[in-house]
């Protein structure tokens, strides 16, 4: 993934929803150490961007932001997604369009 | 004696019609949906076609808040540096019943939701149901935050990426080869902007597909809808071919929003959401048992949705299966007996109805894309070509079409196109 040109700062647009982070509870977690490889799909399929390889090759992820959408449950669920949950009442992504 | 008839989970569009079904016939229904409002957390492409929810609400032209009448069909060939769309109108798309809109789900599920409400349905928003309560195997109720709530019958109408069916009917987490991304990004316009650029007529627009260059050769696609004051831009992309892509999803949206055919459709807009939300695919094969003892599911928790490429259908199959829960709900409550057997009715009426069938048909077609990866990288390639010997004029002499044709046929493998092509055919 090293030779993609990433232009694009996601998290910009995230600002644009509207969030009501659950700052008590992560609902998504990962396994310790989580396996590179599979980390790298989730890096490409989370269309919020929150899987995130730093130019040390460093890992992370972090749930504020996410959009509910399920795509790292399917994509690795079985592998190093350990837990999915809903968050809790009324947090989360609330979409004004839809 | 349960706390209610029905608890239905989840107020999309499946969830929604099945508590007015009920409501309307005189049952207690309990909804739990975990937005804050029904619509918070759904998202679509999105054009509905009519000739189901019409059924239901034959009113609804008047009074559902739609976006614009779908009026141009447009499918696009996009190579990276060209693009080849077929713009197709047709009053055939224009007769009551056959027609669609684009909507909105904030606004739309919200409609929905009040018809149920209005009916008689009890609403509970922004818990979502963590899970059934059984007896024995059967499902007698739910758990949402501190509360048990116990129903002869509940209905699952929780979406694509449903944590209950597991436990309701055994399904296992779906794969990622039968299941899609979608992402999408809602960008504001002036209303004569967006119907001077798709050439439009007021309050009507355009639904437009995107094959190649908009997922890098994955497979999937780009779409764009036009509503009233914005344009729903995004793409879909089977999740396991997906992950395995050089560029991310969202730097996919990216570049296919500066792509010459799209930048100026969006040029001065401003974006004002930016979602996703999965897209089963995968066919009547991958899905779930639809009913078991105390249990229904309809639409996407059943994995009722069609991705065809040139097409994403999923809200006329939830509102058909919507209702028919409903009803079916009903019969079965009449008759006492919510069991499996008691709630066949609800199987039998989808078989009979375009939901099934239609799942039926398509169920190889998932497959044909996913095998078919040509249609996403060499055929985009091979129209631009094509097109390029046709309407590139640079003074040179003029050589006979079928000597410039021939050789780009080659490159692709003739053999190549006709299997491609009767492979496709036969998996529509
Ligand atoms: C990018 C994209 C493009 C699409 N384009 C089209 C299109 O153009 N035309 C078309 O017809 N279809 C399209 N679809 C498919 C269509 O959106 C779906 O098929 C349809 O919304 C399914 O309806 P549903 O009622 O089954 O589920 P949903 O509409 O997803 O509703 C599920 C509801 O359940 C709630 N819920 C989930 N879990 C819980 C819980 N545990 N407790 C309480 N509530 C819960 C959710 O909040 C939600 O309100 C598209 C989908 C996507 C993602
Ligand atoms: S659920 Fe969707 S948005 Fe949230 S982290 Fe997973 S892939 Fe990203």
């Amino acid at each position: 993934m090293s030779d993609i040109k990433i232009t694009v700062n996601v998290d910009e647009y995230l600002a644009l929803n509207k969030f009501e982070v659950d700052e008590g509870r992560a609902h998504i977690e990962l396994v310790e150490d989580p396996d590179m490889a599979e980390f790298l799909k989730l890096v490409r399929v989370c269309p919020a961007a929150l899987y995130k390889v730093d130019e040390d090759g460093k890992a992370s992820f972090d749930y504020a932001g996410c959009l509910e959408c399920g795509t790292c449950r399917i994509a690795c669920g079985g592998t190093i997604v350990k837990e999915w949950g809903w968050p809790g009442p009324t947090m989360g992504v609330e979409y004004r369009y839809g | 004696m349960s706390d209610f008839d029905a608890i239905v989970v989840g107020s999309g569009c499946a969830g929604a019609i099945a508590a007015y079904e009920l409501a309307s016939a005189g049952k207690s229904v309990l909804v739990v949906e975990r937005g804050n409002f029904a619509g918070a957390k759904n998202m679509t492409g999105g054009r509905l076609y009519t000739h189901a929810i019409s059924q239901v609400f034959p009113d609804f032209e008047e009074e559902a808040p739609l976006e614009r009448r779908i009026t141009h069909e447009r499918i696009s060939m996009m190579a990276p540096d060209a693009n080849f769309t077929v713009d197709f109108t047709s009053d055939d798309m224009l007769v009551s019943g056959q027609d669609s809109y684009s909507v909105l789900r904030g606004s739309f599920d919200s409609w929905l939701a009040d018809k149920a409400e209005a009916a008689g349905a009890e609403f509970i928003f922004g818990i979502p149901v963590e899970e059934l309560v059984k007896e024995g195997g059967r499902v007698v109720g739910i758990k949402a935050g501190e509360d048990e709530i116990s129903a002869d019958v509940v209905i699952l109408c929780d979406g694509a990426n449903s944590l209950l069916t597991e436990s309701a009917v055994g399904f296992k987490r779906p794969k990622g080869d039968t299941m899609a991304v979608g992402i999408k990004q809602v960008i504001e316009l002036p209303a004569s902007v967006i119907e001077d650029r798709v050439l439009a007529n007021e309050g009507e627009g355009a639904a437009w597909l995107f094959v190649g260059d908009a997922t890098k050769g994955h497979v999937g696609g780009g779409f764009a809808y036009t509503n009233k004051e914005s344009v729903s831009l995004g793409i879909v992309a089977t999740i396991s071919d997906l992950a395995t892509s050089d560029t991310p999803i969202y730097q996919m949206l990216e570049d296919m929003k500066a792509h010459p055919a799209i930048a100026p459709l969006i040029r001065g807009g401003r974006v004002v959401e930016h979602s996703g939300h999965m897209v089963p695919e995968g066919g009547r094969d991958m899905m779930p048992p639809l009913v078991a003892d105390g249990v229904i599911l309809a639409g996407e928790s059943a994995m009722m949705c069609v991705n065809l490429g040139y097409m994403v259908r999923g809200m006329d199959y939830a509102i058909a299966a919507g209702m028919h829960a409903g009803r079916s709900a009903v019969a079965a409550l009449d008759a006492g007996d919510t069991t499996a057997a008691g709630l066949t009715g609800y199987v039998q009426a989808l078989e009979g109805s375009f939901v099934l069938k239609d799942l039926e048909q398509f169920k190889r077609f998932p497959h044909f894309m996913e095998s078919t990866t040509r249609l996403f990288n060499e055929y985009p390639v091979l129209v631009r070509d094509a097109m390029n010997t046709l309407f590139v004029v640079d003074g040179s002499p003029v050589a006979p079409l079928k000597k410039s044709l021939v050789p780009l046929v080659r490159k692709v493998g003739v053999m190549n196109l006709v299997k491609d092509l009767w492979k496709g055919m036969k998996a529509l």
